[in-house]
This record gives C-alpha cells, sequence and structure tokens, in this order.
C-alpha cells in the first residue's frame, strides 16, 4: 500500500463533495494554518469546486511567509563571517535590503539543503569554517534541528550554531481566534500534528467554540477534514477531531517532543506580518549558547525595513486575498516578490498566482 | 514546507541512521526522533528525519470510513 494514490480516489472525492454540498446552507468561514493545505486546495482543483457560500481562508501557515524579516537580514549579516546553509523556501525571500539569493550572487558562501544534518555535514567537512544553519519552520521540523543540535554536541563539533527561528502554531492560532476575522472551524496542520499530536488544540476548540480538525494533504485528506468541521458546525459543537490517524497518534511524537522540549524553551516570537505573539517561538536553552547563533555572533543589524506595498500582514491573518492587492501580478511576482507571500513555495500569494491569476484578470 | 513523503526503511545502520527508499530512490535517514524503528516499516520523512511511523490499519479503517461516508 503505498498511502498515496489511495487517497486521491475521484470516486470518494466525489462522494465527499456531495456530502460537503449537503451540509453546507449558509456561509461558512474555514482556516487552514498550513503552506501545503495552501497549496493542495488548489492543486488538486477543491477550491473549485467547494460550495460558493463556503470560504476555506488561508492563515499564516507558511513559516517561510511568517520569519521575521530581522532574521534574513541577520542571516545577511552573518554570511561576513559565516558560512549560511538554510532551505532552499528562505532563498529567495525579501529581508530589509537584500536576499540570501542576491548575497551569494555577490559571493557570500550560502548554501541551500534539504536537512540541517546535512548543514552539519558541511561543517564537519570544513572545520576551519563557521557554519550556521536558518532553523525556520514549525512543530514539523523544530525536531529535526533539536536532533541535529544534539549530535552537534555530542560529536564535540565547535564549528556549528542555529539561527533559531521556529514558530509554533498553536499560539497563532489563539491569536487569530479572537481577531477580527470570524473563524468557524480550523482546517489543522497534519504534519504539525504528528508531532505535537491533538492536545494543543483542545484549548482553542473549548475556549474560543471553533471546532478542529486534524487533515493530512491528499485529495481526500483535504475533503474529508472540510467534511467534518461542516458536520461539527451543524450539530453545533467543537472539539478536536483526528482525520489523518495513519499518522497523527493523540500524544503525538513523545520522542520528538522530547528533544525538542531538551533543546528548546518557548519565548514570546515575533511574526512577521502579524506582530508579537505570546509563547510563540523556540529560543535554544542557555546551555546550548555555544550552538546558538544569536549568542556567539555579535549581531547588528539595522532597525527592519518593511516593504512598502506589501500586504503580506492581511494575507496572513486571512483578512485580503492576493487578488485584493494593488500589486499582485503586476510589481509583485515569484521573480521578482514585494514579500515572502509570494515568493515562498508555500505562500498565498504564490498559490494564488501559481493556480488563480488568469481566473482573477476576469 | 510540511512535504513529508512515505518511505520504507530498507535497512537500520548504526548511530541512529537508516536506508529508506521511495519511488526506487533510497536516502539515508535519521530514525532518532522515533523508537523501535524496523527493517520494513512505512514512515514519514521530512527533512531528513522519520517523523512517525505510517500506520497501515488506520489507512485502511480511513478508507473505510471514507468510503461509506462518500456512499459507495
Amino acid at each position: 500500500m503505498k498511502f498515496l494514490d489511495e487517497f486521491q480516489n475521484k470516486e470518494i472525492a466525489r462522494g465527499l463533495l456531495e456530502r460537503i454540498r449537503e451540509l453546507c446552507d449558509g456561509k461558512v468561514t474555514l482556516m487552514e494554518v498550513c503552506g501545503t493545505h495552501t497549496m493542495a486546495l488548489f492543486k488538486f482543483g477543491i477550491r473549485s469546486l467547494l460550495p460558493s457560500q463556503l470560504n476555506v481562508v488561508a492563515g499564516p501557515g507558511c513559516p517561510v511567509c511568517v520569519t521575521p524579516q530581522s532574521a534574513i537580514d541577520k542571516a545577511i549579516r552573518l554570511s561576513d563571517k559565516a558560512t549560511i546553509v538554510t532551505y532552499g523556501d528562505m532563498y529567495k525571500v525579501p529581508g530589509s535590503y537584500s536576499s540570501l539569493e542576491k548575497e551569494k550572487a555577490k559571493g557570500k558562501d550560502i548554501r541551500i539543503v534539504y536537512s540541517p544534518l546535512d548543514a552539519l555535514a558541511i561543517a564537519e567537512r570544513s572545520p576551519d569554517k563557521e557554519v550556521v544553519f536558518l532553523g525556520i519552520g514549525f512543530e514539523t521540523t523544530a525536531p529535526a534541528s533539536a536532533s541535529t543540535i544534539i549530535s552537534t554536541r555530542e560529536n564535540g563539533i565547535k564549528n556549528f550554531s542555529l539561527l533559531c527561528v521556529h514558530r509554533l502554531i498553536p499560539p497563532a492560532m489563539k491569536a487569530l481566534s479572537n481577531g477580527e476575522l470570524n473563524i468557524d472551524g480550523y482546517l489543522c496542520p497534519g504534519h504539525v500534528s504528528t508531532i505535537i499530536g491533538e492536545k494543543p488544540y483542545s484549548a482553542i476548540a473549548q475556549r474560543f467554540n471553533i471546532p478542529c480538525v486534524i487533515a493530512g494533504f491528499e485529495a481526500l485528506d483535504i475533503l474529508e477534514g472540510i467534511y467534518l468541521l461542516l458536520k461539527q458546525i451543524n450539530e453545533g459543537k467543537s472539539y478536536v477531531e483526528n482525520g489523518y490517524r495513519r499518522v497523527v497518534r493523540p500524544e503525538g511524537n513523545k520522542l520528538a517532543l522530547e528533544v525538542m522540549e531538551k533543546v528548546f524553551e518557548i519565548a514570546d516570537s515575533e511574526w512577521r506580518g502579524l506582530g508579537w505573539i505570546e509563547k510563540s517561538g523556540l529560543v535554544l536553552k542557555g546551555e546550548f549558547n555555544d550552538f546558538d547563533a544569536e549568542k556567539k555572533f555579535d549581531i547588528k543589524i539595522a532597525k527592519p525595513r518593511p516593504r512598502p506595498g506589501c500586504i503580506c500582514g492581511e494575507i496572513l491573518k486571512g483578512l485580503k486575498i492576493p487578488s485584493e492587492c494593488k500589486n499582485f501580478g503586476s510589481k509583485c511576482t515569484p521573480d521578482e516578490p514585494l514579500g515572502p507571500c509570494m515568493v515562498s513555495s508555500e505562500g498565498t500569494c504564490a498559490a494564488y498566482y501559481k493556480y488563480a491569476r488568469e481566473s482573477l484578470k476576469k | 514546507m510540511c512535504l513529508a513523503i512515505p518511505v520504507e526503511i530498507i535497512e537500520l545502520k548504526d548511530n541512529g541512521m537508516a536506508v529508506a527508499e521511495a519511488g526506487g530512490i533510497r536516502r539515508k535517514v535519521s530514525v532518532q526522533l522515533l523508537e523501535d524503528v524496523k527493517k520494513g516499516d512505512y514512515v514519514l520523512l521530512h527533512a531528513g528525519f522519520a517523523i512517525q511511523k505510517i500506520d497501515e490499519k488506520q489507512a485502511k479503517e480511513t478508507l473505510r470510513l471514507l468510503r461509506e461516508v462518500a456512499s459507495i
């Protein structure tokens, strides 16, 4: 069983869409908080098949998009004295004045990897160079950084450090839940949930009476998620439901959570476009100062300069859609982005540009 | 970024690493975030780490439920 094709079955999809249409008898706003969901909703054509009263809004689910500008500015500043290693998604994202891609073109040593372990391997191969890994991502990715830092310490590697900008999804959901947008249900991120389990969403479901359904990323997973949310809304219920049981255990991944707990502590953190959110980010614990790029290096940057004309903040909160931005597709394109949402592979604006640009022109 | 793919564990190595395969391509992956990973297990691979085992029984059960909801 390949666990992929079976979840693209057209017959089942058609049936689920029927159920969704039956359940949708008024205006409903659902929010997804995962860039992969944003893209999948377009990619599988689900958006165009949903009833018009059902609005699925993209929230701050693109980790690249919410990484503060200052992180990119710091990484660029560090590239003067260290090899900067990053996930590919960050490469083209504009900082205040430049991007990692542009700095690389100037000759700085900036490399793209698939895994933080690859970044550590670069450090091992060049012991005379400092190597800094830009640790972005939500709870799906934070354990990988944590495990890599533990390996760094265990193997006595001295020239590797982490510029940590990991963020946590439930606090952002909490911040949005009593905000300007009336959210009737949350489609919860399947792979973040693989790590954190079901419990972190309970507080949101109970406190704000918003149903939370954990969903995977294949077509049937997303349709199931939407169906289960509509069912709860119709029944006036709001609890956490797991639609992705094949990889999400109620308790999450205990070992991954332990590894994170060993290395990180939770702090109030800045989200690009959303501002400061309480207890929403991870920082390295004091005992790991030697591997914390913020502590190891003296990084002084100018005050981050927001990009004029970029409305990423409102897009990330689900208050506007890309077509409502006057620069969408004109001054802001994937090649010349004004902000992260257009250039990130999971950015909302990038998704609309890729899949919905033509229909928006009409 | 949440891109994680199902892969099969082909071989366990030491140092918490394993060899995994998907679509004919083999890759070294870390299994340090999971306990009791065995050869033949299907796991979800993300950023070079196996982050969870895929439960085939649950996968089949989900599909069965979905068929029921879809009235097929």
